[in-house]
């Protein structure tokens, strides 16, 4: 088991250096200039020269990436262009409150999209299987933007029972969560946030329960005599590597934040982050945040590979 | 039993859904009385070091109340006429009677930082080092490429005597004071406390504005309090404070002001009026100077020819661009709206697709095929899909062939800084302007001098006896003649067309009922401090 953990963990060694390198070419091979943010849009060409200077962008890429990549192992992300606050500051307090929306749409997606799948696999063909499958494709199509829109429309602007956008009321300097002031700005976001996963969650479920059950080894426990319950139980623990595999996925999504539901809900999650970074061009935080969503991802499936292996030793002899 | 089974989960599954809405009920976040909550367009809180981010809208909400510049914007007239500049911390200032290219600025005394220190000479020349000098300890490169844009003709500055401090340009330039209404004065006093660190700085702004800096929550809000001993007494804030919070969605806007989480909001969408109307809050708008239009390539392509730029101009129906913006732009005919003080008699491009018809065939340019470069959203772009494809359909009617080309935003400024030069096959870019000032109203779209990259005149407009005329403007320090030279230049370019005109913005703000007090001046920048909240 130590030798296939190291092998695992050997093996995110290169993807990680891939990740770096990726995620630094990307950001410069889309159009737009990196220090948009500072310089007016009338900025000329000599200003321009000089700001690339004092940023060190006037350097050439390869050099600018070894630069980057030797301060990155140290911890040192980096400054932001548009705010000036350290990188590693900015994207450590935005996966924080990002994660704080994945504590809750996690259990929520998963424990919800898990039952429903379950249900659904256990009745192939019947009314209830209909009925959420029907429920999952919803789920799985709604863009949460729109969800979340109309989630606003209703709660927040018609009957006024929560908070249309924000983290915390005025004044409060940090989120309590305890507190009913803070805790309530999190009930819609977490609601449009576990919507695609529990359809997703929930399909996948379906179909990984439903093939176990068709498999022979199932009528051989039946005819031993074992009850429904017993059987289910088999059936539930043999499904569990196939519906771990996406709930690692899905875990990433919504850890790694969305950019659309931090958006409409004004969340200064990493999602939200990651598109000021976008629309400013600002390198620094743009490649902070890919590189560390990306080793989040990296770890998350590091993490399942070996829980599944846990679950179905077949697995670490493959 | 599988039926039971089936029954306690599909429980389960309820019982967790009745327990989520059960945490659905509570009572909408209440507010101080006498605190203004505002909902900013800006993706982010605006840059608290000085000249801010974010665009005009940062000098708006954070430098004008945080700061002052020598020379301020005078927004307490009723809205009527253009807003023009006024003395801010300088109280006068003049051309040396001996050298047009020494301005001579009287600074106002009395002022103190909000750190408690005296505001001096010496504050300014290190300021214009702050924001122009590599070479000083105080340099910051960011304030640099802010300021720089308004320090074109700037060359030094030096201390005349403690209240009094003198500015040399490069070029005689008398629009020189409105170029430094954008330069905001920091506290050296504090800069020198956090020694230089900016970051820690922006955590602990120091300036002579009408509101102090209280607390911020990055990316989050911003917090203001009045500053109870502010040199204007007139200006001091009557509210007990001023929160700016970041929302770029507009319908996340609309929502926080309808739900009480905020009390203003800037640029609802044109489609939420009716709804923040039927709900009794207050829609604001006047026309400001900001201008929707399109900047043409003058080098290559069918613009370099007049008629051809005439009769984009007729061809346009601007009265159905302000039916799909629901009424929130006013027409726009030329460069500057008739309110401007040196707006004179232009001609009028009225819709006449005949006659734009007519100007094509003579210019033998029918279809006359043309690429637009636009953005799909941006700062102070309006609408600019559903707009452009409406200029695109009316321009098609009338024997034009437009291509839109559409392009983020900050591909669209990076065509625009490049020039026509780096983007010779496309005819015009839609790139919204501030017209504030002569300059950037005017000059910056047709004068040689400001020639992309140098400066903003992406399509390289050049025009020997529009330049003669702009020389003649920066040398003219009397401000009525110099009016009637700005007044013949506006003249001259709506008779060249030297643009495609489309909207004048109308600056549309939605305030709750709460908010009494407020007067929305003709100006990129709004005076807060007069706004009250009902309870």
């Amino acid at each position: 088991m130590s030798f296939y953990i190291l092998r695992r963990i050997l093996y995110a060694i290169p993807i990680a250096f891939g990740v770096s390198v990726v995620c630094f070419s990307l950001v410069y091979i889309a159009p737009g200039d990196p220090l948009q943010t500072v310089m007016p849009p009338d900025a000329t060409a000599e200003t321009i020269e000089i700001v690339k200077k004092a940023y060190g962008f006037d350097k050439p890429l390869p050099m600018q990436f070894l630069i980057w990549l030797g301060r990155v192992l140290t911890g040192d992300f980096g400054m932001s262009i548009s705010t000036r606050r350290p990188v590693f500051l900015e994207v450590s307090e935005a996966l924080a409150n990002t994660s704080l929306l994945a504590l809750f749409a996690v259990p929520l997606a998963f424990f919800t999209g898990y039952v429903m799948g379950a249900i659904a696999g256990c009745f192939p063909g019947r009314w209830i299987d209909r009925v959420v499958t029907g429920a999952a494709v919803v789920g799985v199509s709604l863009p949460n933007y729109w969800l979340g829109i109309v989630l606003v429309i209703f709660f927040a602007v018609e009957y006024m029972l929560l908070p249309a956008t924000g983290m915390g009321p005025n004044g409060s300097t940090g989120f309590h969560i305890l507190e009913w002031s803070s805790a309530k700005f999190l009930v819609l976001p977490v609601i449009t946030l576990s919507m695609i996963p529990v359809g997703i969650l929930s399909r996948t479920t379906r179909a990984a329960v439903a093939e176990v059950h068709n498999q022979d080894f199932v009528q051989t426990l039946r005819a031993k005599g074992l009850s429904e319950w017993a059987v289910t139980r088999h059936v539930l623990k043999n499904s569990l590597p196939q519906v771990l595999a996406v709930m690692g996925l899905q875990f990433g999504y919504l850890l790694g934040g969305s950019i659309l539901v931090e958006t409409v809900f004004t969340w200064p999650g990493s999602g939200f982050l990651l598109s000021k970074a976008i629309i400013n061009r600002d390198v620094p935080v743009l490649q902070g945040t890919i590189l560390t969503l990306s080793l989040v991802f990296v770890a998350i499936n590091l993490v399942v590979d070996l829980l599944q292996s846990v679950i179905d030793p077949r697995i670490r002899r493959a | 039993m599988t039926r039971s089974r089936s029954l306690r989960q599909t429980a389960l599954c309820l019982g967790t859904a009745v327990c989520l809405g059960a945490t659905l009920f509570g009572a909408p976040s209440a507010q101080a009385a006498g605190t203004l909550t505002v909902g900013m367009t800006a993706g982010d809180v605006p840059v608290t070091t000085g000249n801010p981010d974010q665009g005009f809208e940062g000098y708006r909400f954070v430098g004008y109340n945080l700061y002052d510049s020598l020379v301020l914007w005078d927004l307490s007239g009723a809205g009527e006429k253009a807003a023009d500049i006024k003395p801010g911390l300088a109280t006068e200032w003049h051309i040396d009677e001996a050298d047009n290219k020494r301005w001579i600025f009287t600074l106002r005394q009395g002022v103190k930082w909000h750190d408690g220190c005296p505001f001096t000479a010496d504050d300014v020349v290190w300021n214009m080092a702050y924001s122009s000098d590599e070479k000083a300890p105080q340099f910051n490169a960011a304030q640099f490429a802010q300021a720089r844009a308004y320090l074109g003709t700037y060359a030094g500055i030096e201390k005349v005597d403690d209240h009094t401090v003198a500015f040399t340009t490069k070029v005689p330039d008398a629009l020189f004071p409105y170029m430094m209404s954008y330069v905001l004065m920091i506290s050296p006093c504090r800069a020198k406390e956090v020694n230089n660190d900016w970051t820690q700085y922006a955590l602990r702004p120091s300036g002579t504005g009408p509101y102090k800096f209280d607390k911020t929550v990055p990316h989050q809000r911003l917090e203001f309090v009045p500053n109870t001993e502010y040199w204007d007494k007139a200006r001091v804030p009557k509210q007990d404070r001023l929160v700016l919070i970041p929302m770029p969605e507009a319908s996340t806007r609309t929502a926080a002001l309808l739900t009480g989480q905020v009390d203003w909001i800037e640029a609802p969408s044109p489609d939420a009026i009716d709804r923040l109307k039927s709900s009794g809050m207050q829609i604001v708008t006047r026309v400001y100077p900001h201008n929707w239009s399109y900047q043409l390539n003058f080098v290559k392509g069918p613009f370099t020819d007049k008629r051809v730029r005439q009769a984009a101009n007729y061809a346009l129906n601007r009265e159905d661009m302000k039916d799909l913006l629901n009424g929130l732009m006013l027409e726009q005919y030329t460069t500057l709206t008739p309110s401007t003080a040196y707006y004179g008699k232009p001609v009028l491009y009225k819709h006449d697709p005949g006659k734009a018809k007519a100007l094509l065939k003579e210019a033998g340019c029918l279809p006359c095929k043309v690429t637009f470069a636009i953005s799909t959203s941006g700062s102070g772009q309006m609408q600019p899909l559903p707009m452009n494809e409406l200029v695109k359909s009316q321009l098609d009617a009338a024997g034009f062939e437009v291509t839109l080309q559409s392009m983020d935003w900050n591909a669209l400024l990076q065509v625009g800084r490049g020039g026509v030069d780096a983007s010779p096959e496309i005819s015009a870019i839609n790139i919204s302007r501030a017209a504030q000032d002569p300059f950037n109203a005017l000059i910056r779209h047709v004068w040689t001098g400001a020639w992309a990259p140098k400066g903003a005149n992406w399509g390289h407009h050049g025009n020997p006896a529009m330049d003669k005329l702009i020389e003649s403007i920066l040398a003219e320090f009397d401000t009525a003649k110099r009016l009637v030279l700005l007044t013949q230049l506006h003249e001259m370019m709506s008779e060249e067309a030297v643009l495609i005109f489309v909207a004048h913005d109308l600056n549309p703000r939605a305030m709750s009922p709460k908010v009494k007090g407020f007067v929305q001046a003709q100006s990129w920048f709004q005076d807060l401090t007069p706004v009250t909240l009902s309870p």
